[in-house]
C-alpha cells in the first residue's frame, strides 16, 4: 500500500478524537493510528469513516491534544503477537507488557508507551519437525520450542492462506523469536513467507486454522462441586456468572483460576478493581499447580485492563485475550479464559457509541451488542487439529448486570450463545451459602450432552444428579411451605425432604474456598462422597415424630459437614464416613446424641 | 503562551462554547464575568470550537466576557503546609490561615496506578465498631461506600470511623455537604484531635455544582502525593451521589445520549477513576477511601450505588441507624481475618451471620402468628443478643473483646452442633454448660 495516509485531528470528545484524512488517501476500518500529543505517540483506533472524517477511539487520555495534531495510520487492523513467551506474561488491554513498564521506576502509567509483547532478546531451543519439501498449511506444525513444561509448537502462520512449501528450514537450535526458521513458498502464487517463531494475528478476527470443530463432550473439571457435579462444563464450551455485585463472582473465578484442570488458564480483567488482579498477581507465582508441580503463573496469562485505565483499551483486552488463547488451542492444548467482567466490556462499547452519537438501543447500549456478545463466545470451542489432536478453548465469562437484575440486555443476549449459566442469588450469599451458584435457576447443557463420557464415573450418573437437582427443588418446595404453614402445618415426610436437601446444600453445593480441603475437590472425592450422599438421599428415613427427626438428622448433618473439611481418605474422613454408613444402616436403632 | 479571547458563541448549563485555535483537551481557562473570576476546563473540541465547563457555572457569563486560557491542566497545591487545612471546592483555602501560592503544584486526576505495582493489602485498621471490625473489617488501601438513605446517620459514622482510624494524614472531600455537616465534621476532628493531621476540601451544597467534580480529583491527588511519600491515608468522601448527579448535568448540557435515569454511559469509569486512586503502594504508603453514597429513595439499585457497587471493595448498609450485617461487605476482609486477627475470627463472623440469618426469618415466622417451638425461642433470644452487643453503634469495644463476646453470645444460646462449626474450634472456644434453658 506505499507509504503511510496521515490526518489531522479535527475534533476531540473524551477518547474519542475525529481527524481528517489526506485526500485520496486509503483508510482500513479497525486500522490503528498514531496521534501525535504532547510529544508522545498515542494509539488509536478507527471505528467508523464518513467521507474523509475518520473517528478513531484512543487507547490513553486525550489531556493536551489539540486540533490540528497529526495522526498517522499504521495499514495494520489492532493485532496480538503470538509465540513462545506468553505464558507467565502480564500484559495490559494492547498487550504491554505492564512488568517491563515497571522497571520504568514509576508507580503510575505513562501513556504513549508500548513494548514489545514478547522477550525479543530470549533465545528458544528450537527443534524442527518437518523437511525441506514438505508441504504445509496455516496452523500445522514446523518443529517446536519448550516453553515451560509444554511443547510449544511453531505453526505455520495463521495468517497465511492456501498450501505452502517449506523452502527452507532452520536446524535445530537457539533462536530469537524475530529470527527466521523457515521460509515457505506459495504453491499458488509462488510467493515466499519468512516464518519465526512469533507472529501476528488481528484480535478482532476468529482464528480458523483448524480441521472442524468439534461437538464438546468432555468435560473441563473445576473443582468445584456445584458446578462438577449439577452443572458441568465441557471443554470448549462457554458458560456465563451473572450476579450483583457482592454475590461471590470474582472469587469464584479466582478459584476456578487456580483449580480448574486446565492447560492454560488466561485471566482477562477486564474493567475491574485493579485490587483483584493484583491478588492473581502477587500470588500465583508462589502457588503451586497441583498437575505439574511447578508454579501456577506458568501456566497463566493475564490481561489486565482495571477500571481506572482507559476505556477503549477496555474494549481491546477481551479480544486480546481470546486471541490469545485460539493460538494456544492451535497449539493442542486445553485452555480456559476467564473474563470478569463482560458487562464491562459492553459498557465500554456503550460509550464509544454514545460517543459516535449512534442510535442507541436498550439501556443505551448499541444495537449491535448482540451480536458483538455472540462473537466472543463463539470463539470457543473444541476443535480437531491437523495431526488429529484436539485443542480447546473454554470461556467463562463473568456478567454484571445493574442492579443485579438478569433481565438486562448484557445479560439476556449472553444467556442465548453460552451453553452454561451460573446464576449468583443475593439470597444465598446473604446466607453465606458460597459459592452462591442457585441451584434453582442455574443449568448447564452439557450435563445431558456429555451424558456418555460422565457415565464412566457410575452407571446413570446423569440420572442421579438430576434426582438430586429435583430433591432441591423438592426440598425449596417445603421450605416456602413452612414460611406460610409453619412447620406444625408441614407433614413429617416433607419435613425429611427438606432436612435431606438441606444436607444436600450444606456439604455438597456449598464449599469453603478459603478451607485447604474444602477449596478444590478431586474428581474421584466429588463420585466417593457423592455416591455416599445418594445413599442418604435413597434411604427411606422414618421417625416417630419430627423433633426426633430433626434431632437424628442434624447428627447426620454435622457428620457430613465435618467430613467435608477432612483430607481425603484421612483418618478422620475414614471416622466420619464410618459413622454416617452406620447411621444409615442402623438408623432408628439408638440415637447418637 | 497565554491566548485571551472574548467571543462566546454558545452558552448551555454550565458550558460555553468559544472559538479558539491551538487549545489542548483538558486545558485549563479563565472566564471573567462582571459577577468574577471562574476557572473552566476544556471538555470537548470541535474543529475551532472549545466547549468549556464553567466551574463557577454560567450565571451571569455575557457573550462578550473574556476566556483566558492557561495553557494547563486543573492543579493544586500540595506540601506538608497542606496538613489542618481547609479547602473549597476550588483549591483556595478558605480557613484565613497562610497563603500556601509558594506551595509547588501537582496535576489533578492523573493516570492509573500500574498494577504490578500495587501490593496485597495487608493491614487491618481497628475501628471499635464491631460490625465493622468482626464482621466486615476495614483493611488498609480498601474502598468502601457507606449505602445510605436521606436521613441515615452516615456523616456522623464516617467522621467516628476517620477520627479512629489509625492513619498518618485524613482528607476529607465534601461534596454538596451541607453547611451544618461540614462544621460538625470541623469540630469533631478538632475534638479529636486529628485536626492537625487532616486536610478538608469543602464544597457545600450552595456552591457552584460543578465544582463538586474537583472535590474528589483535588482529595485523591493530595492523597496519593502523601501515599507516595510513604504516608498511610485515609480519604473520606461525603457524598458521592452528589458528584455523580453532577456528572449528569454536564452530560445532559453536553447533549450525550443517557444510559440510565439521566446518567452518562461512562458512569462507571467516571466512578472507577476515582475509587481505584485507592492504592497500597510497593514500598511506599497506602491511600484508604471511605465514601457515602446516599440512595435515592434508599434503592440500591439505583444507577449511584449499584455502579459504585461494582467498583468498590465491599459496601456497609446503614439502616435503621446501625450497620446491616446482610450485604453488608468487605472484601478484602479474607486478607486479615485469620491472618492479622485471631484464628478464630473467620468462623465465628460466618456462623453468626448466618444464625442471626436464621433468627430474622424465625422473627418473621412469628410475625405471622405461628407457634413458637423451643428452637425458637433460642433463636429469637440470639437476635435480641445480636442486636445488643454487636448492631448497636454505640457499643465500643476492641476486636478481641468483641469476638469472645460472640463465643460467648453463640454457647449461652445454642449447643455447638448446631452452630455448622469446625470440632477444633468448638473445643478451643466453646464455653461449656452455658446452654440457657428458656
Amino acid at each position: 500500500m506505499g507509504d503511510l495516509s496521515k490526518g489531522r485531528i479535527i475534533a476531540i470528545n473524551g477518547p474519542l478524537a475525529t481527524c481528517e484524512v489526506d485526500q485520496g488517501r486509503e483508510v482500513l476500518q479497525n486500522e490503528v493510528a498514531y496521534v501525535t500529543c504532547q510529544g508522545a505517540s498515542l494509539k488509536a483506533e478507527v471505528i467508523r469513516v464518513r467521507g474523509r472524517q475518520i473517528d478513531m477511539q484512543v487507547f490513553e487520555s486525550t489531556t493536551g491534544m489539540i486540533v490540528g495534531n497529526e495522526v498517522t495510520f499504521s495499514g495494520e487492523l489492532l493485532s496480538a503477537t503470538l509465540g513462545p513467551g506468553i505464558l507467565g506474561m502480564i500484559y495490559d488491554g494492547l498487550q504491554n507488557p505492564l512488568t517491563h513498564l515497571e522497571n520504568e521506576q514509576s508507580f503510575f502509567l505513562k501513556r504513549g508507551q508500548y513494548l514489545n509483547s514478547l522477550d525479543e532478546e530470549r533465545q528458544w531451543d528450537f527443534t524442527p519437525s518437518v523437511a525441506a519439501g514438505a508441504v504445509v498449511k496455516a496452523g500445522q506444525y514446523l518443529g517446536s520450542v519448550p516453553e515451560g513444561l509444554f511443547k510449544h509448537h511453531t505453526i505455520v502462520p495463521l495468517a497465511l492462506r492456501g498450501t505452502w512449501e517449506v523452502i527452507e528450514i532452520m536446524p535445530a537450535g537457539p533462536y530469537r523469536v524475530s529470527e527466521t526458521i523457515a521460509v515457505l513458498k506459495s504453491t499458488d502464487e509462488g510467493r515466499e513467507a519468512r516464518v519465526t517463531l512469533k507472529q501476528e494475528w488481528p484480535v478482532k478476527m476468529p482464528v480458523r486454522a483448524y480441521q472442524e470443530r468439534l461437538l464438546p463432550n468432555r468435560q473441563m473439571l473445576t473443582q468445584c462441586r456445584l458446578i462438577d457435579i449439577f452443572f458441568p462444563l465441557a471443554e470448549g464450551g462457554t458458560a456465563c456468572i451473572p450476579g450483583p455485585f457482592g454475590a461471590g463472582k470474582t472469587v469464584l473465578q479466582q478459584i476456578i483460576s487456580r483449580y480448574a484442570e486446565a492447560d492454560v488458564v488466561i485471566i482477562v480483567a477486564c474493567g475491574e478493581r485493579a485490587g483483584e488482579v493484583v491478588e492473581t498477581i502477587r500470588e500465583f507465582p508462589e502457588l503451586e499447580d497441583p498437575k505439574t508441580g511447578g508454579s501456577l503463573m506458568n501456566r497463566t496469562v493475564i490481561i489486565c485492563n482495571t477500571s481506572s485505565m482507559p476505556v477503549a483499551a477496555r474494549e481491546a483486552s477481551i479480544y486480546t485475550g481470546i486471541t490469545i488463547g485460539e493460538y494456544y488451542r492451535s497449539l493442542g492444548l486445553k485452555v480456559l479464559l476467564l473474563a470478569d467482567s463482560t458487562s464491562r466490556w459492553a459498557q465500554a462499547l456503550r460509550e464509544s457509541s454514545a460517543r459516535l452519537e449512534e442510535i442507541p438501543g436498550e439501556e443505551a447500549f448499541p444495537a449491535y451488542l448482540e451480536s458483538r456478545i455472540a462473537a466472543v463466545y463463539e470463539r470457543a470451542g473444541l476443535v480437531q487439529l491437523s495431526d488429529g489432536a484436539t485443542g480447546s478453548l473454554t470461556v467463562i465469562g463473568n456478567v454484571s448486570p445493574a442492579g443485579g437484575n438478569f433481565e438486562e440486555p448484557v445479560t439476556q443476549n449472553t444467556l442465548k450463545v453460552v451453553g452454561a449459566f451460573y446464576g449468583l442469588s443475593r439470597s444465598r450469599s446473604d446466607q453465606r451459602r458460597y459459592p452462591a451458584i442457585d441451584p434453582l435457576i442455574s443449568w448447564s447443557l452439557y450435563l445431558r450432552q456429555m451424558k456418555e463420557s460422565l457415565a464412566a464415573r457410575c452407571d446413570g450418573w446423569v440420572k442421579l444428579v438430576e434426582e438430586v437437582h429435583g430433591l432441591l427443588y423438592a426440598g425449596s418446595d417445603v421450605h416456602q411451605m413452612m414460611l406460610v404453614v409453619g412447620e406444625e402445618g408441614i407433614g413429617l415426610d416433607d419435613l425429611i425432604t427438606y432436612l435431606k436437601s438441606e444436607i444436600v446444600d450444606a456439604v455438597c453445593l456449598q464449599q469453603d474456598s478459603f478451607d485447604v480441603v474444602d477449596r478444590a475437590t478431586s474428581l474421584e472425592r466429588q463420585v466417593a462422597d457423592f455416591l455416599l450422599l445418594m445413599d442418604m438421599v435413597h434411604h427411606p428415613f422414618t421417625f416417630e415424630n419430627k423433633e426426633k427427626a430433626r434431632l437424628e438428622m442434624t447428627a447426620l448433618h454435622n457428620r457430613f459437614f465435618q467430613m467435608k473439611y477432612c483430607p481425603f481418605k484421612g483418618e478422620s474422613y475414614l471416622k466420619y464416613r464410618g459413622e454416617i454408613e452406620s447411621m444409615i444402616a442402623g438408623q432408628g436403632a439408638e440415637s447418637p446424641c | 503562551m497565554l491566548t485571551e479571547h472574548s467571543h462566546i458563541i454558545r452558552i448551555q448549563g454550565d458550558i460555553i462554547t468559544v472559538p479558539a485555535r491551538n487549545i489542548g483537551y483538558g486545558e485549563l481557562a479563565q472566564v471573567k464575568s462582571r459577577y468574577g473570576v471562574s476557572l473552566a476546563q476544556v471538555i470537548r473540541l470541535k474543529g475551532h470550537d472549545v466547549f468549556l465547563q464553567v466551574f463557577a457555572g454560567s450565571r451571569g457569563v455575557s457573550t462578550g466576557d473574556q476566556v483566558r486560557f492557561l495553557g494547563r491542566p486543573m492543579r493544586v497545591a500540595f506540601g506538608d503546609a497542606l496538613l489542618g487545612r481547609i479547602f473549597n471546592g476550588s483549591g483556595e483555602p478558605i480557613d484565613n490561615g497562610p497563603d500556601l501560592t509558594a506551595l509547588p503544584k501537582i496535576e489533578i486526576g492523573g493516570p492509573s496506578v500500574n498494577p504490578v505495582r500495587r501490593v496485597i493489602p495487608r493491614g487491618f485498621i481497628e475501628t471499635r465498631v464491631p460490625m465493622v471490625d468482626v464482621f466486615n473489617p476495614l483493611v488498609e488501601s480498601q474502598k468502601l461506600p457507606i449505602f445510605a438513605a436521606a436521613g441515615e446517620p452516615y456523616n456522623d459514622l464516617l467522621a467516628r470511623i476517620g477520627m479512629r482510624a489509625d492513619a498518618d494524614v485524613v482528607i476529607l472531600g465534601g461534596i454538596g455537604l451541607k453547611y451544618d455537616e461540614y462544621l460538625k465534621f470541623r469540630h469533631a476532628f478538632e475534638e479529636a484531635g486529628v485536626i492537625s493531621r487532616s486536610i478538608m476540601f469543602v464544597h457545600t451544597a450552595s456552591d457552584p455544582v460543578v465544582e463538586r467534580l474537583l472535590v474528589p480529583d483535588m482529595a485523591l491527588a493530595v492523597a496519593e502525593q502523601f501515599g507516595v511519600r510513604g504516608k498511610r491515608v485515609l480519604v473520606l468522601l461525603t457524598d458521592m451521589t452528589a458528584f455523580a448527579d453532577a456528572l449528569k448535568e454536564i452530560a445532559i448540557s453536553m447533549d450525550q445520549v443517557p444510559s440510565n435515569l439521566g446518567y452518562p454511559g461512562s458512569l462507571y469509569s467516571d466512578l472507577a477513576s476515582r475509587y481505584e486512586k485507592a492504592v497500597d503502594f510497593e514500598g511506599a504508603g497506602s491511600i484508604t477511601v471511605l465514601a457515602v453514597t446516599s440512595m435515592p429513595g434508599d434503592d440500591v439499585t439505583h444507577p449511584v450505588p449499584d455502579n459504585t457497587g461494582y467498583i468498590t471493595e465491599g459496601q456497609f448498609y446503614l439502616r435503621k441507624g446501625v450497620i446491616e450485617p446482610f450485604g453488608s461487605l468487605s472484601r478484602l476482609k479474607q486478607l486479615v481475618i485469620g491472618k492479622v486477627t485471631r484464628a478464630d475470627h473467620g468462623v465465628i463472623m460466618n456462623s453468626m451471620i448466618r444464625l442471626f440469618a436464621k433468627s430474622r426469618e424465625v422473627e418473621q415466622k412469628l410475625a405471622m402468628g405461628f407457634d413458637r417451638t423451643e428452637d425458637d425461642e433460642r433463636y429469637i433470644r440470639y437476635g435480641k443478643l445480636f442486636y445488643e452487643r454487636f448492631m448497636d453503634l454505640n457499643v465500643d469495644i476492641g476486636l478481641n473483646d468483641a469476638l469472645d463476646l460472640g463465643w460467648k453470645t453463640l454457647s449461652e444460646c445454642f449447643r455447638p452442633e448446631e452452630v455448622g462449626i469446625k470440632q477444633e474450634f468448638i473445643d478451643q472456644h466453646w464455653t461449656k454448660d452455658k446452654l440457657c434453658e428458656i
